[in-house]
């Protein structure tokens, strides 16, 4: 038995997000023992099929289309529909990334189905396909099926843990040619304000300030801690609201939901606004000066001080840390 | 222009959430228009003070939802539509309300939809382009700036910190994104008259659906509050000597670097 299940690999900047990986991993729950099929569309992507299936998909079809070169809603769930004709699936899990959230409603519309957006976890209980997702901005959380039609789910960056690779894994690559027509959005811009690197929702380690950083010019050392460590900077939205920092870094209710595995917040007061984006953290650090902050009642560890006195001395401890390395 | 609002009421997520046999308690917590709702109404507005024609806000619900829409007539809209599922429907999900919603468009002339990206109680952010779908017109989620020009529309639209320009037509659908605009307060003299604009009721019948129709292709099986987090160790001693008892905390307890 066993259910077939579509993983659409998301590709930015010519590679698949990770976030597609964890998609598979939770395609193999939903599939209970049966086919999950890497899906890819874009400009120039069978090179990448390969990848799909180190992380686990049994087969992949690419969609290679010059229309499906960025996202759009109309070219994705033409080239989507074009797939599930073929396959007829049982389920299907993207990313809750900005592609996710605007085409799996569309497609379970589409499809008169149910659709789980922004499950953290998934589970096969007796039988019944449950997904855990956060509620309230992440105050309470809910565990949810789907009772009717296609198994369709989106999962949140960084919380459903990919399988490992194995790239010594083989499966079936499968170009489709899908005709791309009438568009009736046009992308005629991307403006890139992210700076390149590390990918703030996907990120594993975030540095994030707040007001306590009081300038653009003190976000510097938030950056310099964040390179060492690999990780991305975020800010709250005190900072943004500021003008610290672009509203692209923005983490809280109004902004980006993140679950990195350190998240260190330096002159943030812990807002329950900022707390829905990132209180799912593994490990939170606080760097505050104000020993009353309410960072302090859910940080993991916290150090009571000036963030500006504190991240130079981290900085160079990290340093000596990656030299004994 | 005919514009529309889709709107939510929802529990002011700064409220403390209780649990109550598997239920949020709902006790005197406080109700607000979604937040991401009330950019879309002001965005609503803004378009109307431009290129005049009608603002009316729509939203599917019980009774106590008249409030909020009364608000949101408060804050300049026309008129308001509350589709009333309460006394048919125990449970709907998503695709419930997309499916009330687009009956009810089905009977009324719109060459726009706004609505906010997501709600910040459920947060599934699905019925804006389920709605859109049902109806087979375009929608761009997300924007943070809309000019229209005739049919033509340009939208920006936020991609996780990048901005997409876009280029459609109506009819469409948009959902707002914060940065949209900054929505207003009502007025004194606006929510007077708020009290004599139309405020219209229907029900599943009035949109020709059974119950059955708009049945709920999901459920929820387990509500529940996360862990409490035991309260965190701040440590203590010279600057110096606290960086480096983190790190090595970090390293050696947490293993994150």
């Amino acid at each position: 038995m066993g259910r077939k299940v579509l993983v659409l690999g998301e590709v930015r900047d010519g590679a698949i997000r990770h976030v597609s990986f964890e998609a598979i991993a939770a395609g193999k729950v939903i599939a209970e023992g049966g086919e999950v099929i890497g899906v890819l569309f874009g400009e120039s992507v069978n090179n990448l099929a390969g990848e799909m299936v180190a992380y686990g998909a049994d087969r992949v079809l690419t969609v290679e289309n010059e229309k499906l070169k960025n996202y759009s809603s109309d070219g994705f769930t033409q080239a989507m529909t074009a797939v599930i004709d073929q396959e007829s699936p049982e389920g299907i899990v993207l990313g809750h990334t900005a592609q996710g959230k605007d085409l799996a409603p569309r497609l379970a519309s589409k499809l008169d189905s149910g659709l789980v957006s922004d499950a953290v976890d998934v589970n096969n209980e007796n039988g019944n396909i449950l997904f855990t997702r956060p509620i309230y901005s992440g105050k309470a959380f809910e565990k949810k099926m789907i009772t009717d039609g296609l198994v369709l789910a989106t999962i949140r960056p960084n919380n459903v843990p990919a399988l490992a690779k194995d790239e010594s894994r083989a499966g079936d690559v499968q170009p489709i040619e899908v005709d791309i027509k009438d568009l009736r959005t046009v992308i005629k811009e991307i403006v890139r304000k992210t700076a390149g690197g590390v990918d703030l929702s996907e990120a594993k380690v975030i540095v994030a300030g707040g007001r306590g950083v009081k300038s653009a010019d003190g976000f510097k050392v938030l950056e310099e801690l964040a390179e060492l460590l690999g990780g991305a900077v975020g800010a709250s939205r005190g900072a943004c609201d500021a003008d610290y920092c672009d509203y692209s870094l923005q983490i809280g209710q109004t902004g980006k939901v993140v679950t990195p595995d350190l998240y260190i917040a330096c002159g943030i007061s812990g807002a329950i606004q900022h707390l829905a984006g990132m209180s799912n953290s593994k490990i939170l650090v606080a760097i505050n000066k104000d020993p009353e902050a309410n960072i302090f009642k859910v940080a993991d560890y916290g150090i009571i001080g000036d963030l500006f006195e504190v991240l130079p001395l981290f900085i160079e401890e990290i340093k000596r840390e990656l030299v004994k390395a | 222009m005919n514009i529309y609002v889709v709107m939510k009421r929802t529990f002011d997520t700064e409220e403390k959430i209780v649990i109550k046999n598997g239920v949020i308690e709902e006790g005197d917590a406080k109700y607000i228009i979604n937040p991401y709702d009330e950019y879309a109404i002001e965005e609503a507005i803004l378009l109307k003070e431009k290129h005049d024609g009608e603002i009316t806000v729509v939203t599917v619900g019980g009774e106590d939802a008249e409030k909020e829409l009364r608000t949101a007539l408060a804050m300049g809209a026309d008129k308001a539509f509350l589709l009333n599922t309460e006394d048919d429907l125990e449970d709907g999900d998503e695709y419930t309300t997309a499916k009330v919603l687009a009956h009810f468009f089905k009977k009324n002339e719109f060459d726009i939809i706004l609505a906010g990206n997501v709600a910040i109680d459920g947060g599934s952010g699905q019925v804006g382009p389920r709605l859109a779908e049902l109806l087979d017109i375009s929608y761009v989620t997300t924007i943070t700036k809309m000019e229209i020009d005739g049919q033509k529309v340009t939208i920006e639209r936020d991609v996780e910190g990048d901005v997409e320009v876009i280029e459609t037509s109506l009819p469409i659908l948009v959902t707002a994104q914060q940065g949209l605009n900054e929505p207003r307060y009502p007025s004194l003299p606006g929510i007077m008259k708020a009290k004599k604009k139309p405020l219209e009721e229907l029900e599943l019948d009035d949109l020709d659906l059974d119950k059955e129709d708009v049945e709920a292709k999901s459920k929820v099986v387990e509500i529940y509050l996360p862990p409490k987090k035991e309260a965190g160790k701040v440590l203590e001693g010279e600057v110096q000597d606290q960086v480096k008892e983190l790190v090595n905390l970090l390293k050696t307890d947490a293993k994150v670097i």
